[in-house]
């Protein structure tokens, strides 16, 4: 202790500032701490503005895919032109084209218009019989051939209309431009006005968006995503069962069993790197070893469903070797310690507690791979597939398309009814992957342990 | 049919030994597994390994190799395989076998195998492009293909098959992308890490790594319905700089967009590995967070964040579905942003999609440009690993 005190009057030389009066400097501190802070929140609200722009414009556009247009009338089924020897022999009826039944759809039609004295001005014949869509024939023969004593009767059918009426109900096509547009015209939609206004035409969900497979360019209102959605989940079966066990076991020996030399770390390096390959590089791959080395069938999911597995092993390598690091080795030695082999340990033990971590892992990376294109473009998935592909094993090699390539072959069509139809398939596709992300997190939460 | 019903009579086959093995080494044993070398299932395991293992190999790698291979003759050599396996290791099972060394060896040599698979892939990938870029090689001259300014494939011959202008193209996207993604990622990444409070986190975290598990192919879509319809009425038209919907700006802007969460996630890890003592070291000296952040904390993340980015930057230009739907195939080198230009991906699809000729230089130049793209992604992957790697060395 001293009794020395400090000067008052050698004090520093008095600063001009205060405590309570914030100076110059200060302020233009604050102001740029403020400025900092509020680019770190629009850089938040940018990124989230982006995520709901993205899906409202995907969901607005694709929504109307899951609406159809149908228009029910009576249809007299004429025996004279369907069954000309009268013996409803199954043969001879087969032999009937579609254009007969096109011809028996419109008679119908016009048979309904003068019946409820719907006259439009100016309307021609083709704008009558164009309102009738294409395949509409065609589903009409296929019922008759499944029950031929149909034939002779009148029955109600259910026939899909047009695209540009469909998408004159949906806000796509409004007079004016139907005005310009050839595959259709104002008389065609005032038409189809005053059949709703009869009650026969209407818009309702549809179903055979699901189950529907591809149709062809002039009638977007058939097309469904049945196929693609099959051949997601037979590439996605491919990978189910040959990337998970692979992966499962290529990551239990580097993470419990392997030698830490040389080899063991070029093929770490190796799975980190084939992470981050562009994936249409696994296309190319695909389409050297799978289709022109081996030979394999094009556009087969079991090629797309191989390019898939050597795309998402290394996600789930990576994801596995976490969850099994994530135990905690006195596991491993209380196991060892009571005379387990080390292989005992690791099946018995460590596997069991880590398993909740892989199948997060690979729901993840199966959902990686279903939303992945472009390898699939390389295999020949894009081909137009109308066929539904066989059970598994024999279906694994027929041609069969993809939820996301059916999108790109939409968005390459001319008729922009397609758009419709790709957004409408994306919102399938989302669901899917939501449903999978889904469970993914619920696994998750439900056994995570935190050790 | 026939292979199925193998693959279920070799599984038959490989219970049926496990059943029998398991019995027959317990009746050895007069019913007391204490006399056993190992515990009895595993007497059944052998067997049923050695049964099942080498025939389904056997039926694998034939159909694989041979796709068009006599399916019974396939049939009748994998069940003959079976049946030397069941029987060979059915003699070998006696009380005195060490079942359990015999079963935990074959495990380990399936998982060395699995292990394996990751450097075949590698090594698949690089073999297929190798060979066919050779014979393209062999039939176009290689100094044409890298310094080549123009890109007109023509099937029938006489073709230009110049690189630059898709390089052009390629390293214009990603730029705009980077541009678009680096500030908005890295600013985010600031502010969850720094600023935001948990609860705030917890919400918006989640919500920007939506944008990453969203398919390609969406953000494709978006790009060719409403990103480039819109750039297009709203900027280039008005501003006189082109009327095409598919430019480089829109596929560049959606691009950023699908990069954002990649960057930000990335950076977001690396931030929060500095250490909290150093920014309790700058708060200390009396400065503002803000400060603290750009004088202090991104310095020291500075290493780990370009890491970041160069692996945002190689996956911007292996990308492919937004430039196939969002810029266009038109080969061209430009500045205006607004127009259409094309990419090395979209060059390789547009080659390889539809009817092919494996002999023609205008297929064969795909397997060239996918080489290009690999080595050059390839290198950015490890040199922004190295990096990463030694950075979180540094503060470990």
């Amino acid at each position: 202790m001293t009794d020395a005190t400090f000067p008052a009057s050698a004090a520093a030389p008095q600063s001009k500032s205060s405590l309570l009066v914030v100076d110059e400097r200060t302020r233009k501190r604050n102001a740029a701490e403020k400025r900092f802070r509020a680019y770190g929140l629009s850089a938040i609200a940018i990124a989230l503005i982006a995520l709901v722009v993205l899906m409202y414009s995907i969901f607005s556009d694709g929504i109307g895919a899951f609406r159809q247009t149908y228009l029910e009338i009576p249809v007299t089924l004429d025996a004279a032109q369907l069954d000309k020897n009268g013996n409803r022999n199954p043969e001879d009826i087969k032999k009937v084209l579609t254009t007969t039944y096109g011809k028996l759809l419109d008679q119908s039609l016009q048979a309904v218009m003068t019946q409820n004295g719907i006259t439009i001005e100016g309307i021609a014949a083709k704008d009558v019989s164009d309102l009738i869509s294409k395949e509409a024939s065609a589903q009409l023969r296929n019922r008759v051939l499944a029950n031929p004593d149909l034939v002779g009767q009148t029955i109600d059918a259910r026939v899909l209309v047009n695209g540009r009426v469909d998408g004159y109900y949906k806000g796509r096509v409004s007079m004016e431009s139907a005005a310009r547009d050839s595959n259709t015209s104002p008389a065609q939609l005032q038409l189809a006005d005053a059949l709703k206004g009869k009650g026969m035409l209407s818009t309702e969900w549809n179903w055979s968006f699901l189950t529907n497979p591809d149709a062809s360019d002039q009638r977007p209102e058939a097309a469904g995503v049945g196929v693609a959605i099959l051949g997601s989940l037979y590439m996605m079966l491919v990978v189910l069962f040959l990337a998970v066990p692979i992966g499962v076991a290529a990551s239990i020996y580097l993470e419990e069993f392997a030698p830490k030399n040389r080899l063991t770390d070029i093929i770490e390096v190796n799975i980190s790197n084939l992470a981050a390959v562009p994936s249409i590089v696994f296309g190319i791959l695909g389409l050297a070893a799978f289709i022109n080395f081996a030979g394999l069938p094009q556009s087969a999911p079991i090629v797309g469903g191989l390019v898939l597995t050597l795309m998402t092993l290394p996600t789930i390598i990576i994801a596995t070797r976490a969850a099994l690091k994530a135990v905690p080795p006195s596991i491993r030695d209380a196991a060892l310690g009571v005379g387990a082999s080390k292989m005992q340990s690791v099946f018995h033990h460590v596997l069991p507690l880590a398993m909740p971590g892989i199948l997060t892992g690979t729901i993840i990376g199966l959902a990686q791979a279903l939303g992945e294109t472009a390898p699939l473009l390389l295999i020949g998935m894009v081909a137009f597939v109308k066929n539904f592909p066989a059970a598994p094993m024999e279906g694994l090699f027929d041609p069969a398309s993809a939820l996301p390539v059916q999108v790109y072959n939409w968005t390459q069509r001319a008729d922009p009814a397609f758009m419709e139809r790709a957004s409408g398939a994306i919102i399938v596709l989302l669901v899917f992957l939501l449903c999978m992300n889904l469970i993914a997190i619920f696994l998750r939460r439900k056994f995570e342990r935190r050790w | 049919m026939p292979v199925s019903w193998t693959l279920l009579l070799v599984l038959a086959m490989a219970v049926a030994g496990f059943v029998i093995g398991r019995s027959r080494v317990l009746a050895a044993a007069g019913g007391d597994s204490r006399l056993l070398h190992s515990r009895t299932n595993y007497y059944g395991w052998n067997i049923a390994l050695y049964t099942a293992v080498p025939a389904l190999f056997l039926i694998a790698i034939w159909l694989f190799a041979q796709p068009g291979a006599n399916r019974i003759l396939v049939a009748g050599v994998a069940l003959a395989v079976a049946a030397v396996g069941l029987i060979w290791s059915l003699q070998r099972t006696a009380p005195d076998f060490r079942a359990r060394n015999a079963v935990e060896s074959f495990v380990r040599g399936l998982l060395i195998m699995c292990s394996s698979i990751a450097i075949l892939t590698t090594a698949g990938i690089v073999f297929s492009m190798l060979f066919e870029t050779g014979n393209f090689f062999s039939q176009y001259p290689w100094q044409d293909f890298f310094f080549g300014t123009t890109w007109s494939p023509r099937f029938g011959g006489g073709s230009q098959l110049g690189i630059l202008p898709l390089v052009w193209g390629t390293l214009y996207i990603s730029f705009i992308a980077l541009a678009v993604s680096i500030p908005i990622g890295l600013f985010a990444a600031i502010y969850m890490s720094e600023y935001a409070s948990p609860r705030m986190r917890g919400f918006a975290k989640p919500m920007i790594e939506i944008l990453a598990g969203i398919p390609t192919i969406v953000y494709g879509l978006f790009a060719l319905i409403t990103v480039g319809p819109m750039l297009r009425d709203y900027f280039a038209q008005p501003l006189g700089l082109g009327n095409s919907g598919s430019s480089v700006m829109t596929a560049g802007l959606v691009m950023g967009i699908m990069l954002i969460p990649f960057v930000s996630s990335l950076s977001d890890d690396i931030i929060n590995a500095v250490p909290q003592s150093l920014r309790d070291a700058a708060l200390g000296l009396g400065s503002t967070q803000s400060e603290t952040v750009r004088n202090v904390v991104l310095p020291a993340a500075l290493p780990g964040i370009v890491g970041a980015i160069l692996l945002a930057a190689s996956r911007a230009i292996g990308e492919t579905m937004i430039v196939v739907l969002g810029a266009g195939a038109a080969a061209r080198m430009d500045l205006n942003p607004f127009e259409a230009m094309t990419t090395i991906t979209v060059k390789i699809v547009s080659q390889l999609t539809g009817d092919t000729d494996f002999a023609a230089p205008e297929t064969l130049v795909a397997f060239a440009l996918g080489l290009t793209l690999f080595v050059v992604t390839l290198g950015l992957n490890i040199v922004a690993l190295y990096v990463v790697r030694k950075y979180r060395e540094q503060y470990e």
